[in-house]
């Protein structure tokens, strides 16, 4: 992705995908629920975007609007999303469909449930190419399911097309699904945690066939997930999300190393590392995620802060801040009302789950 | 396969045997003897107490109970010589027994009404399907709609009504009060006779039988679909670029069909079984009337073989809604 000229954004209009001020309401009977609030990003051709947060933070409902795969009767979008340049809000639901699948393609978390029990692999695959390929006959469909298998490393595909997805491993379902979220060859693929079901070699098998795809196929990936570990292998650029809103944004080791927002922070010490100093904690982010029905006021992170007493008055509680760049350059923007945050993050976050990288730290930015 | 039919077949008899000994033991040890209605039926009322241990005598009822479950079971394989009254009968295999208030073989009469109740269960069977699942599979598509809630209540207050009293009042309204051509002149003409008599003739009890029944398989298949329509299967439907409808049918519909058919065997089951409020109200001769009025003649032998038929009926239904299921569902492995 390059640089933008505006310095508050860091939107490319000619990217693959743009989202633009995307808002997504639920109208239920205790009120709306504002799942996706005012998000904007895009993602080019080749280029991975990691888009983080905790159960809830709108991260799967955002991605699901791009596919248009919400009940529009009961959701309310407003805001832009164009793929290849194409504008997708308020498109019909044939325009939609001649994308979905097609040029944007969706993998989901748990094959299990997201492959149908009663049809084979093979038939499952043919129908996601035949939707989009009328003319194809029967056998073309089913050579380009074999080769499609065979591609993402399923051994026998031309045997084990006619398995029901109830006789694949785990790791083979996931491959399978990956074989037919890229059968159309899409420009934009949306991985929705594509490795939360799966056991952790296996996790690192499928993310690699995934890098492997994107260099072969060149497409937009965005990648959700809450594990930061997956973003760091996967990612160019991370979005952190947080009830419904941006919270970060930039690029993915810049990110990962010199977070400014503290959600980011509270991420980073809650993971487990083998290979980390034995002394290091390991600390969980108090308190739970905020109802999107009565959103707190402010910065929505504001009452599980630890660090909102750095912030003069209350603003935290009163004003929501804006996402900017923070102290390291226009590509970097953030939501939070600190003034310094790099300084905070290693003196008190990075001490406390990282102590031997603080000197290091302070190394690289002297 | 072929072992697990054999299996499910030979547990299936056991239940048979079971059933019928049961129909049998019932009669034996009534409060009554069971020679006594024939006696009654055959002396024109002036049954003696001399005239009644005759006819227990030579109906075998002195004889051990195993002695002549014995006799009737062998009957059914190779059959048997019957004695009623004076007279020597010959009953063929499969041979239930002698209806002496009929005066007829009970395994003719049971071929003989077959074919009405067949066709009333086949008809009311067709509608159970054809209305319950469109209309459960539009309801559950427009969930929460004013639409499926008018249907959701108004089949609830249809299904509340009892079955006898629905049918009734729609005879009633339909050939006496409203006098509707067609649907006047129900009664069974059986199809080689007469197709057309044979279809408007049962019409009415087909539209009875299908309406009561369609709204519970309106509500299975509502409630399937609505939760077939919430899998994640159906969001990768949806996310490959299908239609509308081939993600309604194609994904939701084969998914919600498997419950519904299971229950749907049972149901078919008990159709065939006899249709005995059906039979009544309109004067249809199939086995539901047959057994209904052999209960009240105490004709032990058409009761027995309408308690032996229904449990063929049912074991060879359940059997065919399991192998179905094996095929509906390919995660279902028989064993």
């Amino acid at each position: 992705m390059t640089q933008t000229s505006t310095p508050s954004t860091r939107l490319d209009t000619d990217d693959f995908l743009v989202v633009e001020n995307l808002t997504v309401e639920f109208p239920t009977p205790d009120g709306p629920v504002r799942a996706v609030n005012d998000l904007s990003y895009s993602v080019g051709l080749g280029q991975t975007l990691g888009i983080v947060g905790e159960s809830g933070s709108g991260k799967s409902v955002s991605s699901m609007a791009v596919l248009g795969l919400h009940d529009m009767q009961r959701t309310k979008i407003t805001g832009s999303i164009r793929v290849g340049g194409q504008e997708i809000i308020g498109l019909d639901e044939s325009g939609m469909r001649k994308i979905r699948g097609n040029s944007a393609a969706m993998i989901f978390q748990d094959a299990l449930a997201a492959l149908h029990p009663f049809y084979r692999v093979g038939a499952q695959l043919a129908e996601a190419y035949v939707v989009h390929h009328p003319s194809a006959s029967k056998r073309d469909a089913r050579r380009k399911a074999i080769e499609m298998l065979d591609r993402v490393g399923i051994p026998q595909p031309d045997k084990r097309v006619d398995d029901f997805p109830h006789q694949f491993s785990g790791g083979m379902r996931q491959r399978a699904m990956i074989a037919m979220g890229l059968i159309n060859d899409p420009s934009l693929l949306i991985a929705d945690e594509p490795t939360t079901a799966l056991d952790v070699t296996v996790q690192a098998q499928i993310l690699d066939l995934l890098q492997d795809l994107q260099r072969e196929f060149n497409s937009a990936v965005i990648i959700i997930t809450h594990d930061l570990g997956v973003v760091a292998e996967m990612a160019d650029e991370v979005l952190v999300m947080y009830a419904g809103r941006c919270v970060e944004y930039g690029a993915c080791k810049e990110l990962l190393t010199h977070p400014e927002m503290p959600y980011t922070w509270g991420l980073l010490s809650s993971i487990p590392d083998v290979t980390a100093d034995t002394n290091a904690r390991l600390i969980p982010i108090p308190g739970n995620p905020p109802s999107l029905l009565d959103p707190p006021s402010g910065c929505s992170f504001h009452p599980r802060c630890a660090h909102t007493d750095k912030v003069p008055g209350a603003l935290c509680a009163t004003t929501l801040p804006e996402l900017l760049p923070g102290g390291r350059g226009t590509s970097h923007l953030k939501r939070c009302h600190l003034a310094n945050p790099d300084e905070v993050f290693a003196r008190e976050v990075l001490a406390e789950i990282a102590p031997d990288m603080v000197e290091e730290t302070s190394d690289d930015r002297a | 396969m072929f072992a697990y039919i054999v299996k499910r077949l030979l547990a299936g008899l056991v239940v048979v045997v079971l059933i019928s000994m049961a129909v049998f033991a019932l009669f034996w040890f009534g409060p009554e003897s069971p020679a006594r209605p024939v006696c009654e039926s055959k002396t024109g009322g002036k049954c003696t107490e001399e005239r009644l241990a005759n006819f227990e005598e030579s109906l075998g009822y002195n004889n051990p109970i195993y002695e002549e479950y014995g006799k009737y079971v062998k009957g059914v394989f190779v059959g048997r010589e019957l004695t009623v009254g004076t007279q020597k009968i010959d009953c063929d295999a499969p041979c239930l027994g002698y209806s002496f208030k009929n005066n007829t073989l009970v395994w003719d009469d049971l071929v003989k009404r077959m074919p009405a109740t067949v066709s009333v269960a086949a008809g009311g069977a067709f509608l159970y399907l054809a209305l319950g699942i469109p209309i459960g599979v539009a309801a559950a598509r427009r969930r929460g709609s004013l639409t499926d809630k008018v249907l959701v209540s108004t089949f609830l207050v249809v299904s509340s009504v009892p079955y006898y009293l629905f049918a009734l009042l729609a005879w009633i309204y339909c050939t006496l009060v409203f006098e509707i051509p067609v649907l006047g002149s129900s009664g069974y003409t059986p199809f080689t006779d007469n197709p057309w008599k044979w279809a408007t003739g049962l019409l009415l009890p087909w539209l009875c039988l299908g309406l009561f029944g369609c709204t519970q398989y309106t509500r299975y298949t509502r409630g399937a679909m609505v939760e077939a329509l919430s899998e994640d299967y159906i969001r990768t439907a949806k996310a490959k670029g299908l239609p509308a409808s081939t993600v309604v049918y194609r994904h939701g519909l084969r998914s919600a069909l498997v419950p519904v058919v299971t229950v749907f065997g049972i149901d078919l089951g008990v159709l065939l079984a006899g249709t005995i409020f059906t039979e009544k109200i309109f004067e249809i001769q199939g086995i539901g009337l047959w057994g209904l009025n052999a209960v009240g003649a105490k004709d032990l032998q058409v009761v027995a073989a309408t308690a032996l038929f229904g449990a063929v009926v049912m074991v060879v239904s359940n059997l065919l809604v399991d192998l179905v299921y094996s095929v509906l569902d390919p995660r279902v492995r028989l064993s």
